[in-house]
């Protein structure tokens, strides 16, 4: 393999690994059910790409796509995260479609279908981040900030509820605490580093469309979660670069003319999706059991 | 005048699709307290088994329409089996993430088989009635005709039949169920037979009036649940009237924004009622609260 395609899947797994951590939050720690995830990612390309294209510098562009991302979410955790979970699925889905539909049909605002192009790249203080290679730094010291951040809230106390709100939310709420608000609180995050995700995909590849933030992605990432062991963000890393490799060898692999690639990867995975439900429920790294003396 | 008379009809038609959905998702929140993410794909299955029987097979309409919800009822029976029983005792997010699976792996199946492209059953030779100032096309007049019918067949057979009295009493408490002798797994086979033979009618109409489609089940599955959260989660009736009225609210929403966000208004009504009376029309409100703050 060429080296510029291993350093192009090589960026492609940090921003995909920032979502599968950052989803991993809210789904495999928290047990919130968010089908949304993309529509977060997608807010954040979005923000991104318009504010820098308009003059602002990129690194103030990033925290206003977190600060979006994250304010949506607080927007649709209000009415749905007092209520039993299933709701935020549906809602989170909606969610999905709703902002690919502004995507798509605001077009004096994101030129809709046509989408972004000419996106600059991403630079700090005029270090330009203009080849993959180059992207490649920004993009592991990105991966490995939401990582330690990810990790230092699951081992923390703030941490501990939102484990135990995934166990057993009324035992939680009997101790006295605001279920309400640390699941508020861990969306809200979750959502802002999709964000973070977004504006990264957006000045990497420097062009967006609709088509970028379809339901599929949160259905693949979702896949990587399960498969990695749910609140384990090691296993969340892992399986993203396997899975990620897997995909992108699947393009190599000569198929009958008839058979839809696209297609067929979503076959396979849902497949293994539902078997990874049933036989490893743990996930291939299962999460890391804390004993406290 | 007339124009809006005219879209009043065309949301009850969309209502009586989306009806037939509604009452089959409702049915299984009922036993199972659990969203079928699966059903709109479902639906679209029983619709293209209606498609290939009368397009490939030249079966006749009608018998070809009830053959797709006697093989799709059996297939929901299948999926029931594989994806979601072994999770019965499983935490809920187990048989959630089945569903979303099970619905890519129906999408993706049909995508091979039949490719993505756009289909019609091209009903030659049908004219519209007029009635005053309304048109209607045959298989307009059929949607009104078969989804009343169904719905009187599934009162009579909820309310007057044993079957119906197994099936309450699972929804009721699926234990207390079992320990009065009630062969709940078979009930829970029967609900998902009923469901999904209700969910091919429903797709097989909207693949008769408009035209078919491998993604066309999500939208389903979005207005379906949209419909049962209205009229509230797990009231069958509830999930008729919700259906009729969102078909009318987005049919009719159409006089006052631009038929892009058509699909939109179904999420916007699901949220605002989220807000402001998650339990729905007819629910009862504890059943969707689980915070008090």
């Amino acid at each position: 393999m060429e080296l510029a395609l291993i350093v192009h899947l090589l960026v492609v797994i940090t921003i995909y690994g920032i979502l599968a951590i950052s989803l991993n939050l809210v789904v495999g720690a928290t047990g919130l059910f968010n089908l949304g995830h993309a529509a977060f990612y997608g807010i954040g390309a979005y923000t991104s790409a318009l504010l820098v294209k308009a003059g602002v510098p990129w690194l103030l562009a990033v925290l206003a796509s977190m600060a979006m991302a994250g304010f949506v979410a607080f927007v649709i955790g209000i009415p749905t995260l007092r209520l039993v979970g299933d709701y935020l699925a549906v809602v989170t889905m909606g969610l999905g479609e709703i902002t690919r539909a502004v995507f798509k049909n605001w077009i004096s605002l994101t030129r809709g279908p046509m989408g972004l192009p000419g996106i600059p790249h991403a630079s700090i203080l005029g270090i330009e981040f203009d080849t993959a290679e180059k992207f490649l730094i920004l993009g592991v010291v990105c991966l490995v900030i939401v990582f330690v951040v990810a990790e230092r809230i699951l081992y923390s106390p703030f941490g501990r509820v939102l484990k135990g709100i995934r166990e057993d939310e009324a035992a939680v709420q009997a101790l006295g605490k605001n279920t309400y608000r640390f699941k508020m609180g861990i969306l809200i995050v979750g959502s802002a580093m999709a964000g973070l995700a977004g504006s990264l995909f957006a000045h990497y590849i420097t062009f967006i469309d609709p088509s970028s933030f379809v339901m599929w992605l949160t259905f693949f990432i979702f896949l990587i979660i399960v498969l990695g062991g749910l609140g384990n963000n090691l296993g969340a890393v892992v399986v993203t670069v396997v899975f990620v490799a897997l995909r992108e060898g699947l393009r190599f692999v000569g198929l009958p003319l008839w058979l839809n690639p696209a297609a067929l990867q979503q076959l396979i995975f849902g497949i293994l999706l539902i078997v990874a439900t049933i036989f490893v429920p743990r996930g291939l790294i299962p999460e890391r059991k804390v004993v406290y003396e | 005048m007339e124009i809006f008379v005219q879209l009043l009809v065309n949301g009850v038609i969309a209502g009586g699709t989306y009806a037939l959905a509604a009452v089959g998702y409702s049915m299984v929140y009922g036993a199972l307290k659990f969203i079928n993410f699966a059903h709109g794909s479902i639906a679209m299955v029983g619709a293209y088994i209606a498609f290939v029987l009368v397009t490939i097979g030249n079966v006749p309409l009608v018998p070809a329409f009830l053959a797709s919800m006697l093989l799709t009822a059996s297939l929901g029976v299948m999926v029931e089996r594989v994806a979601y029983r072994p999770l019965r005792r499983a935490p809920k997010l187990a048989s959630l993430t089945t569903a979303i699976a099970v619905s890519f792996v129906l999408d993706a199946t049909v995508m091979i088989v039949m490719g993505a492209d756009i289909r019609t059953f091209s009903l030659t030779g049908l004219k519209s009635y007029q009635i005053g100032p309304i048109y209607i096309t045959p298989v307009q007049g059929a949607i009104i005709v078969t989804s009343l019918v169904f719905m009187v067949g599934l009162y009579w057979l909820l309310t007057r039949t044993k079957l119906g009295k197994a099936i309450r009493a699972v929804a009721d408490g699926i234990s207390l169920a079992e320990v009065s002798g009630i062969d709940t797994n078979l009930i829970i086979s029967a609900v998902f037979a009923i469901g999904s033979a209700l969910a091919a009618a429903s797709g097989a109409l909207i693949g008769m009036d408009t035209n078919l489609q491998p993604t066309m089940g999500f939208i389903i599955t979005v207005k379906a649940f949209a419909a049962v959260v209205l009229g509230g989660l797990g009231n069958v009736w509830g999930a008729v009237v919700g259906a009729f009225l969102i078909g009318i609210v987005e049919n009719t929403g159409v006089w006052f924004i631009p038929p892009v966000w058509k699909d939109s208004i179904a999420y916007g009504i699901l949220i605002l009622v989220l807000f402001l009376r998650p339990s729905g029309i007819f629910g009862k409100k504890e059943e969707a609260q689980v915070t008090v703050l």
